[in-house]
């Protein structure tokens, strides 16, 4: 379990994270979501054992960060930022590094070297030194060293970033593969990954919890979910016949497309449909639609970003 | 233990990865020997010791192990491998250790291969081989010493330019701290406690007698006292510095 207590970090007059508390239990996604300069890696960054806090605290497994980190990052896998590697090493070598600094024994480092490197495809590159790497081994490589030696916790900054659509799913089947029995924590700022992987999202600004929720309750955030998009032929007609439907709170018509807004726990789509057939319009587009997660994010951000400047 | 010999492996294997081991060590021994046999007047001298291949030694480290020290930490901080260090069960004290011991082991290797110079002075005459292998000594601590200064100083930047000037030039005020240059300046005015404080810390007065092959524990415990002090130093940066 990772729990944090008003996690704090100060650089001089400018506070970076600002009395971050939360609970992580095994088998959570953690998704940090937020800005650029949210202080999402600044988070991890204490979480790791790698910042100290300016003040508040948080334990992992029962390790606590302001007391013996080396136990702490020893039950922790962490791929900071950028996924720094050591560019002279071959990916064997550093692997072999990391396993030996993770005090596994002869055999067992070879073993899960050998084993990290199949899950990841990594064989081919493997006497390959890391600096002729492209960007997705080079990520890939940065992950295999975070899960080498099977930790409970795994904190991963933008496990993603800079991967190809490919790659991305990879990475994401990987992550999701490990889900089971750890805590993961992972930070990004591509929304859909959020979707696709999490379990549960926090939204972070200016240091900041904003909003602690499941993707599925953040996208129900959105003023679009259960909404109807639809391109008809005759958009002015059939905006103003749509809004005498006793389901529709509001139509909005943006160049082509109409979108119809419903009633809190109305049928739309029904009524949707049932008038479109009544009045024999031709539809080229229709689309129910869960929610903007997009959207959400930059209505919570941007509430934030006022806030701030006033 | 472990933890720190795994840094120093590493560390070590580093150098080889890399063109820095073999131009380091080319151009340490050619500069060496050229000192030695035109500044140093080696044959004209006749005599049969290594004193003037080893009174140059400070003057040769204070370019070539600022060279050698400057990427220690200030890589780490610029590509931010230091992240993925410190994160690792490895403590500040183990990378620290180990990082530096694999820069000295490296520079004592470079001093080994000047053998030559050693087998040349055997084939002419008959030198005292004792404390030949003392200087050997005296002059492997004393880089050990510039080493930690850089190993401080590269701490403190993410720019290994910055690092090897500042080394250069703190490693020059250590080396010359006991030369009538420096002592003149505080004379006059300063206590006399104070002027042999100054003039005690210098690398310099403390090499002279060792490189005549005279070991004396003073400088012994000098060296190692310059060492534990700039490493410490190190860590203390470090620890206030890694995060920017």
């Amino acid at each position: 379990m990772i729990e944090a207590k008003s996690l704090t970090k100060q650089y001089g007059d400018f506070t970076a994270v600002d009395g971050l508390s939360f609970t992580v239990n095994e088998g959570e996604v953690l998704g940090f979501l937020g800005p650029n300069g949210a202080g999402k890696s600044t988070t991890m960054k204490m979480l790791s054992g790698f910042l100290t806090p300016s003040s508040g605290t948080a334990s992992i497994q029962g390790h606590d960060l302001t007391g013996d980190t080396l136990a702490l990052r020893r039950c922790i896998g962490y791929l900071p930022e950028g996924a720094p590697l050591y560019g002279e090493m071959t990916v064997r070598q550093f692997l072999q590094f990391v396993a030996r600094a993770r005090s596994l024994s002869g055999s067992d480092a070879k073993r899960s070297v050998a084993q990290t490197m199949q899950r990841l495809n990594l064989e081919p590159v493997s006497s390959q030194t890391i600096e002729t790497l492209s960007k997705g081994y080079k990520r890939r490589v940065g992950l295999a060293q975070a899960i080498l030696h099977d930790p409970q916790v795994l904190i991963l900054d933008e496990p993603t970033d800079g991967l190809d659509p490919n790659q991305k799913h990879e990475v994401r089947r990987l992550i999701r593969g490990m889900a089971e029995d750890k805590i993961i924590i992972i930070s990004t700022h591509i929304l859909e990954e959020v979707e696709a992987l999490c379990s549960r999202a926090m939204i972070i600004a200016e240091g900041r919890l904003l909003v602690d929720d499941t993707p599925r309750g953040l996208v129900r955030r959105s003023r679009y979910h259960n909404a109807i998009t639809l391109v008809v032929d005759h958009p002015q007609q059939a905006a103003s016949a749509l809004s005498e439907l006793p389901e529709t709170a509001r139509v909005e018509l943006k160049e082509h497309e109409l979108t119809v807004f419903p009633q809190p726990d109305a049928d739309l789509l029904a009524a949707v449909t049932g008038a479109v057939d009544m009045h024999r319009w031709t539809v080229s587009e229709l689309r129910w639609e869960s929610g903007r997660l997009d959207e959400v994010f930059r209505e919570i951000t941007g509430r934030a970003q006022q806030r701030g400047t006033v | 233990m472990q933890a720190m010999t795994n840094v120093l492996r590493r560390e070590l294997a580093g150098y080889f990865a890399t063109p820095v081991a073999y131009v380091f060590i080319v151009i340490f021994l050619m500069a060496a020997s050229a000192l030695t046999f035109y500044l140093g007047g080696f044959y004209e001298r006749g005599i049969a010791d290594l004193e003037p291949f080893f009174r140059f030694h400070p003057w040769l480290y204070l370019f070539l192990v600022p060279a050698i020290s400057m990427r220690l930490w200030a890589e780490e901080r610029k590509t931010g491998t230091v992240e993925l260090l410190l994160t690792l069960p490895v403590t500040l004290q183990q990378a620290v250790l180990g990082k530096f011991l694999a820069a000295w082991l490296f520079v004592g290797l470079a001093l080994l291969l000047t053998f030559p110079v050693w087998i040349t002075v055997n084939l002419l005459g008959d030198p005292d081989n004792g404390s030949i292998l003392a200087a050997y000594i005296g002059s492997w601590l004393m880089a050990g010493g510039f080493l930690a200064i850089g190993s401080c100083l590269s701490a403190l930047t993410r720019n290994q330019v910055v690092a090897f000037i500042l080394t250069v030039v703190v490693c020059f005020l250590f080396l010359v701290s006991g030369l009538p240059l420096v002592l003149n300046f505080f004379k006059g005015w300063a206590p006399q406690v104070f002027l042999d404080g100054i003039s005690n810390l210098s690398f310099l007065s403390h090499f002279a007698a060792i490189s005549k092959g005279v070991i004396d524990l003073r400088d012994l415990v000098y060296f190692a006292l310059v060492m534990g002090f700039w490493l410490l130093a190190n860590i203390i940066v470090l620890e206030l510095k890694k995060a920017d």
